[in-house]
């Protein structure tokens, strides 16, 4: 693994960086960019924003209404006693059951999809640096062993502001 | 560790976790003592049998429930406010969430106990859970508190994860400042957290669905709580304005506790800086609105059921308005609306001491209206055979005083190990606006999208 990176102390000269990567023919995937806050007011901070987890949310909480409507009718069909007049399977209790089922899908589809999609848990890669917890702006890119970053560092170093570090060489 | 920083925030949100004085041990000490004398009048009341507790027929629901109410209340302070307050984007929220949520996690943890220790036989909990006995009998789904156990633990799952994923980030910065033991510990709680954009576009998007699925989960929770009441036929039980009566109670009651949690955490931890006057003052509105609204609850409530004149029920009404249970009914009263309202209307006297005040005020008469729901109903059913009283004993007395305790050490041991105030989402709150003309905002926006 090749890569190189630098950190900068604040978002302006972040979007420097990032405009002249591209300025040098980098893509947008290879641009990583770590910060210990969010950056919604900046184009860069709206990076790798498509998702599809409000859609699997939604399944989830599809999932979830299936299971328990099938765990409260199957399960009263299974033992049919009477109460209170109410009919074998319930419609109104069973509702009750279904809307906290289905909401708990929704829940931990969530939550499950944002684990899965933001890699987490996982072990610190070595393009990482701990500044980035001291309210540095981390701006690097990655290669495989033995692609050049000449180009890359060249365009970080342009801006002025950061430090320019590399990693695995 | 001697890097230039440039995050001053991170430095002083964590100084607590680095810093415990002799005061907090003395107080983990004094708490821990009674929340150990209140699981050794439980073990007591276990070993001897429900008959230790003073509830009996025709009171068989007591302090116990009372208990269980109050506290699953007191859960509502949390994640549903500080969901509402993050769907709005209401900014003075930053300070308060974690603070709000971490009441809910622990309320509702000390709520579900209470029907277990109500049970006399705990271990045999396990009967309300979706799990078929030998005999292939499933749970009566058509029994409210069957409704119970699925709704607490949605909200208990809910709230945890609510109240979890946003320390994901501060876990991080916690790892990368500490060294050693600390080090490997919050880098595990931390997952290997980086920040990339694509991880805080996940979480933020997490956190958004979650705000939107919380809201009616917090809502269903205590009106299904208050369906344990209005199902059954007992006087001035049987109402159809028990659920939103109860949501209104519980927001109520919630919103004093985090009143007082707030100014607790920003006395002994010195959180000036972050928790402004302002915050209490917004909050103190909240808690006049909601004095309002519960008086307006117990007048229709009250006007229906005298309107009605139905013996039996009328037996509970003047029991309450002028009889044995008057003094805790007028108690209740004033603390739940005369005196917030006398206070909080007025600028002047909603200072912080006053907001404080009255948020003791409210616990206790929120305490005091949970009783007297149960309680004085159960004591005067339809028929006077049935008639009957009821007496507190010192074993549910320690066990109620032992939560309390219970409450204020685990806030105050989360205090130590959590940064109580989001590091990152008040960075996000003091960031610097960049200013840039709508037309080039909006191209900006769609940048990313339309590149390959």
């Amino acid at each position: 693994m090749n890569a190189v990176y630098a950190l900068y102390d604040n978002p302006a000269a972040v979007q420097r960086a990032v405009d002249g990567l591209r300025a040098a023919g980098v893509a947008d995937a290879d641009i990583q960019i770590m910060s210990s806050e969010p950056f919604e007011e900046y184009e860069f901070g709206h990076k790798d924003s498509a998702s599809w987890i409000h859609w699997i949310a939604g399944l989830g909480g599809i999932t979830g209404l299936t299971a328990a409507y099938l765990l409260t009718s199957l399960t009263q069909q299974a033992w049919p006693l009477r109460t209170s007049g109410m009919p074998i399977v319930a419609p109104w209790p069973n509702l009750i059951v279904i809307f906290e089922m289905t909401m708990l899908g929704a829940i931990l589809a969530t939550v499950l999809t944002l684990f899965v999609s933001a890699k987490l848990p996982r072990r610190l890669p070595p393009l990482y640096d701990t500044e980035v917890s001291d309210g540095y702006i981390l701006v690097g890119v990655q290669r495989t062993s033995g692609q050049p970053l000449g180009d890359v560092t060249a365009a970080l170093e342009a801006v002025g502001e950061g430090r320019v570090k590399h990693v695995g060489r | 560790m001697n890097r230039t920083r440039n995050n001053p925030l991170a430095d002083d949100l964590i100084r607590p976790l680095l810093h415990t004085s002799v005061w907090f041990y003395g107080a983990v000490l004094v708490l821990a003592t009674i929340v150990l004398c209140g699981a050794a009048a439980w073990a007591y009341q276990v070993w001897y049998g429900i008959g230790v507790a003073g509830i009996n027929w025709p009171v068989f629901w007591g302090f116990y429930l009372t208990n269980f109410v109050f506290w699953i209340g007191i859960s509502h302070a949390g994640t549903l406010i500080s969901a509402i307050l993050r769907l709005v984007n209401a900014r003075w929220r930053r300070p308060v969430t974690r603070c709000a949520e971490v009441i809910t996690v622990f309320a509702l943890m000390i709520g579900a106990t209470f029907p277990i220790i109500h049970l006399g036989k705990p271990w045999l909990f396990f009967w309300l859970a979706p799990y078929p006995s030998a005999r292939e009998i499933w749970p009566n789904f058509r029994s409210p508190l069957v409704w119970d156990f699925f709704a607490i633990n949605t909200y208990l799952t809910g709230s945890l994860l609510f109240l979890i994923l946003p320390m994901i980030p501060d876990f991080a910065v916690i790892r990368d400042r500490s060294s050693g033991l600390r080090r490997r510990i919050y880098g595990t709680l931390a997952l290997g957290w980086q920040g990339t954009t694509t991880q805080w576009h996940r979480l933020e998007a997490a956190m958004q669905i979650m705000a939107v699925a919380i809201i009616p989960v917090a809502v269903s929770v205590h009106t299904i709580v208050s369906f344990d009441f209005s199902m059954a036929h007992v006087p001035m039980w049987h109402s159809t304005i028990f659920g939103p009566y109860f949501v209104a109670g519980a927001i109520f009651s919630g919103i004093a506790a985090l009143i007082i949690a707030m100014a607790a955490l920003r006395r002994t931890l010195r959180l000036h800086a972050y928790l402004h006057p302002l915050h209490f003052d917004n909050l103190a509105k909240l808690l006049l609105l909601m004095s309002l609204l519960w008086g307006y609850f117990v007048f229709s409530e009250r006007l229906t059921v005298w309107y009605g004149n139905q013996p039996s029920e009328m037996a509970v009404f003047w029991a309450t308005q002028r009889g044995e249970y008057a003094s805790l009914y007028w108690t209740m009263v004033f603390c739940n609306f005369i005196i917030p309202v006398g206070i909080l209307s007025f600028r002047r006297l909603r200072t912080l001491p006053g907001i404080v005040l009255v948020s003791c005020g409210v616990l206790v008469g929120m305490w005091l209206e949970r009783f007297l729901i149960i309680v004085p109903g159960l004591a005067n059913k339809p028929l006077s055979y049935s008639w009957g009283t009821y007496s507190p004993q010192p074993t549910e007395i320690v066990i109620m005083v032992a939560t309390f305790a219970a409450m204020a050490l685990l806030y105050m041991l989360f205090s130590k190990v959590v940064p109580i105030i989001s590091i990152w989402e008040m960075k996000v709150g003091n960031q610097p606006h960049p200013a840039l003309p709508a037309d080039e905002e909006e191209e900006q926006q769609g940048l990313w999208r339309a590149r390959p």
